[in-house]
């Protein structure tokens, strides 16, 4: 099981569920993008009650979603390992180009050393594998202080921030 | 040379921080190897056949001499007394200890360097030519672009797992690159359009490796102020839609390839026409702060062709011969471009002991204003000689085996590390680099022949560029044996081609006679002033087959 972090904090597991394409749909179910795109009138409803969220796998790109992540309150970006990187581009394109501004999640092969740029690239919480350590894991966040690049919380690069 | 402030400082010894706590967590087992991989990697540390090795960044190639002594004391300390400058102009240790490289990027950070994405599947260190702000032909110092495009690609959130590892060079110069940036994942070469403004001509998806292939334009010409974002666009487009399922096919070459140019321009300007006027968007007050980094020294007011220099020339002819191939033309009157060469006879094309690091910085101090600057060929430059000053320069560089004058000739070889340290080489490159050296090492002969660009490369990965060697070499495995590929006609110049293979491979002991009977085609079917590249391109690749192989039956 997973460790939640939100907002640079473990938290307690909250009530989502990743749902199976013949599973039924349920308050607070994650739902495939295939499904999603398959029953969107059905599911609208669900989604507009706050209950609603979509899992993307790695090689499914913001622009296949579009402006459709407004119906969730929550996207699951999947890692199948550490060192895939799109989802980080996946990220910034849900909160800067297509303004996501529901809880942004990192799931599958999440791992400390990816934390801080996760949180960079808009992710609000994480699924943190469960053999990391929770210590090490929140010191993470801070690993530096300063950065030179404009990410999904702050539009201006380290240039127009120079004193 | 740029210099940090206390920005710059703090993020590199942040970073430091953070990989010494990497790597008390790798040693006390919390990270497994797989996953301390990249971050090792992107801390420069490879594990070789034998030991790890370290690769440092030096920057678009510059340094100054502080820092040189402090890669001297590293190779002293930590290593076997020596290191290795490779082809993208960075320094290698080859035989540091794992455990402690954290120490050895604390040594560096204090004299601001670092070995920073100078490994791994990320932006690497960003090439140039290595006579940017001292020749006269340039349309504008590159280097400050160069140092604009180091920090926005330091520790870029996004982009530290792309598929495959990202090079970038800048060529300013135009009709001429010593940059290769046309066998570059993005080459960027600073123009002026037609009303005077200084912009970017943008090339992507070049390459050497498995699948040499020259890269294509993308965009005729981008604004200066646009630089970053449209390099943030091309990148982001990779990362999202490159392969990742197959290492060898993960480069943007292969992506551009498969998309096509013009789709992949259209995926790249929808992405840019989004960002390219918001807060990413370079201001006027961010490139002036980076170029008071890079304006002229106080030259002093000189003449060219100093009697000094004059007598000298006309009286000793070793002299007049490195004059001659290795100082080249400075844009300032009474000030020349030295090239030291690290291609002695015996040595590995590249390496430098801590004495000769400790001597070159001895030289810079004296002769050239205290820098020095790391060539894709594997030499060094001190940009700013007075040409009054060249003689002594040379007498003392001679006295410590750096002044052979052999800058561009058959001699002058780009070679990688190969099966003596490498552990992905099929094949040992030095030993092969060494026999040409010891057969060819007569300079009248050299020196007739003129400019040949041998690269060898110990296998496909192609660190010694051996695709664009006008002879490429390269180590292949036979059935367990080490066996050679000559490739002919490549270039990496702004007429840039890949190499074409000559036919079967060699055993290493033919290949010096291998490389005479190539020579001795050439000279015998050149005309007047031909060099070897025009002379393959007008006689063609079958004549020299013919040459090498023998008449085919």
């Amino acid at each position: 099981m997973a460790k939640l972090i939100k907002e640079n904090a473990f938290v307690a597991p909250d009530q989502w569920q990743l749902r199976g394409d013949e599973d039924t749909v349920t308050d607070f179910s994650i739902i495939t993008l295939t499904r999603w795109q398959a029953e969107k009138e059905q599911l609208k409803s669900l989604a507009q009650a706050g209950k609603l969220a979509l899992h993307l796998t790695s090689d499914q790109t913001a622009d296949v979603l579009a402006d459709d992540c407004h119906h969730f309150a929550l996207i699951c970006i999947d890692f199948p390992k550490f060192a895939d990187g799109r989802g980080y581009s996946c990220a910034r394109l849900l909160r800067e180009r297509y303004r996501f501004k529901g809880d942004l999640r990192a799931v599958g092969d999440v791992l400390i050393d990816q934390l801080f740029f996760m949180n960079r690239c808009g992710f609000s919480s994480q699924a943190l594998r469960d053999d990391q350590d929770e210590h090490d894991a929140l010191a993470a966040f801070s690993t530096f202080s300063v950065s030179y690049q404009n990410d999904a919380h702050d539009p201006r690069p380290l240039f127009r921030r120079r004193a | 040379m740029y210099v940090y402030d206390e920005y710059d400082q703090q993020i590199l010894n942040e970073r430091v921080a953070q990989f010494k706590g990497q790597m008390a967590r790798y040693l006390d087992g919390k990270i497994s190897n797989d996953e301390f991989l990249p971050l090792r990697l992107q801390n420069g540390i490879y594990v070789q056949r034998y030991a790890p090795m370290l690769r440092v960044a030096i920057p678009y190639g510059l340094f100054n001499t502080a820092q040189m002594r402090r890669l001297a004391r590293i190779a002293r300390d930590y290593d076997k007394g020596y290191a290795h400058f490779s082809t993208r102009q960075n320094i290698q240790f080859n035989w540091p200890e794992l455990s402690r490289c954290p120490d050895i990027l604390a040594e560096l950070a204090e004299v601001q360097m670092h070995a920073v994405q100078t490994s791994g599947n990320c932006i690497r260190n960003t090439t140039t030519d290595e006579y940017a702000g001292v020749i006269a032909d340039e349309v504008v110092d590159p280097r400050p672009y160069c140092e604009i495009i180091r920090q926005w690609s330091t520790f870029h959130p996004e982009f530290a797992f792309l598929p495959r590892k990202f090079k970038i060079a800048v060529n300013a110069v135009p009709g001429q690159d010593r940059a290769a940036i046309q066998v570059h994942d993005i080459g960027v070469n600073i123009v002026r359009n037609d009303d005077g403004d200084i912009g970017y001509r943008i090339l992507v998806g070049g390459g050497l490796g498995r699948t040499p292939i020259i890269a294509e334009e993308i965009r005729a010409f981008l604004a200066e102020e646009d630089l970053l974002t449209y390099l943030d666009a091309i990148i982001r487009v990779y990362n999202q839609f490159g392969r990742r399922d197959n290492k060898y096919k993960a480069r943007i070459k292969i992506l551009v390839k498969a998309l096509g140019i013009e789709r992949m321009r259209e995926l790249v300007e929808d992405e840019w026409n989004r960002i390219k006027d918001g807060e990413g968007r370079l201001i006027s007050a961010e490139l002036d702060r980076v170029k008071k980094h890079f304006i002229d020294p106080e030259y002093r007011q000189l003449t060219n062709e100093p009697t000094e220099l004059v007598e000298a020339r006309a009286s000793n002819p070793a002299f007049a011969r490195w004059l001659q191939q290795n100082v080249k033309q400075h844009k300032q009157a009474g000030y020349a471009i030295v090239v030291l060469s690290l291609k002695q006879k015996g040595n590995p094309p590249g390496d430098v002991t801590a004495e000769q690091m400790e001597h070159i910085a001895d030289l810079a101090d004296q002769y050239s204003m205290g820098e020095i600057r790391s060539t894709h060929q594997q030499n060094l430059v001190l940009a700013n000689v007075e040409q009054a000053q060249l003689f002594a320069l040379w007498q003392d560089a001679k006295a410590k085996g750096l002044a052979t004058p052999t800058l561009g000739l058959l001699t002058d070889m780009i070679c990688c590390p190969g099966g003596d340290f490498c552990a992905l080489a099929n094949a040992k490159s030095i030993p092969v680099a060494e026999a040409i050296q010891q057969r060819f090492d007569n300079l009248d002969y050299l020196h007739d022949l003129g400019e040949i660009d041998l690269n060898i490369s110990g296998c496909m990965n192609a660190c010694g560029h051996h695709h664009i060697g006008h002879i490429g070499v390269l180590g292949v495995d036979k059935k367990g044996e080490e066996f050679y590929q000559i490739s002919l006609g490549g270039s990496s110049g702004d007429d840039a081609s890949i190499g074409k293979i000559l036919g079967p491979s060699f055993a290493r002991d033919a290949m010096p006679d291998t490389i005479a009977k190539i020579l001795d085609f050439y000279v015998a079917k050149r005309i007047a002033g031909e060099t070897f590249l025009e002379a393959y391109r007008r006689i063609g690749h079958d004549s020299f087959k013919e040459a090498v192989y023998g008449k085919a039956h």
